[in-house]
């Protein structure tokens, strides 16, 4: 059961980040609400991963800040991400969606009941048994979101999280992302496939050489970029 | 040539028949090496842990240090050991000299670094593979220090297996701080270095054959785990 506040909306203020004096991202301002899921595109080394992490507070803004609504602490706890690779423990596929739910100090029949609606939401009942690395990369991907769906949590990023997959893995995993938004989840992620933008995005964030171009909604964002740049890149031209 | 050949037949002989002597060789070897395992365990696995994951100034120095103690002669091993529990040394009092206690001591610390420098190896891969995520799941390196002992279970048992190898393997150590007394710290190295020089070779080679067994026994264990840990793993 989620408390009626809310840590939404996410606010970045003229973040930046730079790593051995090459700028990553700079100057990026940005109102994330809750609703259906964000994406973020551009092309490659635009800092779609750089600025996801920054959000997570995975990596530390050189500039700027990321703020949350809410009670402070709050947030850290009601927010998750499932990473391009999936990182698995060593475990069984149970085991692995028990793993946070212990570390958030759940008591255990709610653990165990998280991690059974979790499992089932990714069609990864039958496999929970089973030494999770030796699930395919479809399936491990299913769990690392099953994993982050037990949390429960008000914001879940995804870090390119179909890259590696097959068109069947790839739809399965998209299936699960509009289960979790339809249930109120805020998805924010990042993709190079502009067809599952297309798909599943509600707004989108365009991202260039480490920098917010364009936040609009979907529709018409595809429909009528403003940038240069975007219609470019929706063009499917090289851009960098 | 028919003195080995005669050696080697009484060897086997004592061996086969369980020979009492030997037996009893056998079983505290087993004893004083496994304990000095489970010691040394306890300190360096999970100093091993906190070295892989910790982040401090020196943490280079810390580790080329260790690595260095790896190559520790066990006689010199047995020297400071043999120095802190002698009747002048710090521990004198404890009385623990010429024991078996004394030669789990000083295997432990023969072993310790051996298992903290390789357990820091092993779980530095694997803090590197899950530290995003674990902090993702708001678990910083302290609390990452079990998750890798646990998940780096079938590596580190490895690395047991090659603490125990050399703590059952080696001679300097036991000799100095046990002194090699009959019936209560003669151990199968100790002992094969005694009987040799004193030229009862069937004993000598029936406990080296044990030995040999005990070594090759731990290696195909070795193997076996990590064949297990490829099936975990992927």
């Amino acid at each position: 059961m989620r408390a009626p506040d809310t840590i939404l909306p996410l606010q970045a203020e003229s973040l930046g980040f730079a790593v051995g004096g090459v700028q990553i991202l700079r100057d990026v301002t940005l109102t994330i609400e809750a609703g259906p899921p964000t994406f973020l595109i551009g092309p490659n080394g635009a800092g779609k991963s750089v600025l996801l992490r920054l959000l997570h507070h995975l990596l530390i803004p050189t500039a700027g800040r990321v703020s949350w609504s809410g009670l402070p602490g709050e947030a850290a706890r009601r927010q998750a991400m499932v990473f391009q690779r999936p990182v698995l423990l060593r475990r069984s596929v149970l085991a692995n969606v028990l793993y946070p739910l212990r570390l958030a100090g759940l008591a255990r029949a709610e653990r165990a009941r998280r991690a059974q609606e979790g499992l089932d939401l990714v069609g990864l009942t039958a496999l929970a048994g089973r030494p999770a690395r030796r699930l395919s990369g479809g399936e491990q991907q299913r769990l690392a979101l099953a994993r982050a769906a037990a949390l429960q949590p008000e914001v879940l990023f995804l870090d390119e999280p179909c890259a590696s997959l097959d068109p069947t893995a790839t739809r399965a995993v998209e299936e699960i992302v509009v289960a979790l938004a339809a249930r109120g989840t805020k998805i924010i992620m990042t993709t190079h496939d502009l067809g599952q933008a297309r798909r599943l995005a509600g707004d989108v964030v365009f991202l260039h050489r480490g920098r917010v171009l364009e936040h609009s909604p979907a529709e018409s964002f595809f429909a009528e970029p403003e940038t240069r740049e975007a219609v470019a890149f929706l063009r499917g031209e090289l851009v960098w | 040539m028919n003195d080995l050949a005669s050696a080697a037949s009484t060897a086997l002989r004592l061996v086969a028949t369980a020979d009492p002597t030997v037996v009893q060789v056998v079983l505290l070897s087993l004893r004083v090496s496994l304990t000095a395992v489970a010691v040394a365990a306890l300190i360096g696995l999970p100093l091993g842990a906190l070295l892989a994951v910790a982040r401090f100034p020196g943490r280079r120095g810390v580790i080329v240090v260790l690595n260095a103690l790896m190559g520790l002669p066990p006689v010199v091993a047995g020297l400071l050991i043999y120095l802190l529990l002698s009747r002048s040394g710090p521990l004198g009092g404890l009385g623990l000299l010429f024991t078996p206690a004394a030669m789990v001591i000083a295997q432990a610390a023969l072993i310790t670094p051996i298992l903290a420098a390789l357990a820091r190896q092993v779980l530095e891969g694997l803090w590197e593979e899950y530290a995003e995520q674990l902090r993702s799941f708001g678990a910083g390196p302290w609390r990452a220090v079990p998750t890798l002992l646990w998940d780096g279970r079938f590596a580190l048992l490895t690395v047991l297996l090659a603490g125990f190898g050399r703590a059952s393997a080696e001679v300097g150590a036991v000799i100095i701080v046990g002194g090699n007394i009959e019936g209560f710290t003669r151990v199968m190295t100790t002992a094969i270095a005694l009987e040799t020089s004193k030229g009862d070779l069937p004993l000598a080679l029936a406990l080296g054959l044990v030995l040999m067994t005990i070594v090759l026994a731990v290696n195909a264990l070795a193997q076996g785990l990590r064949d297990a840990s490829a099936r975990w793993a992927g």
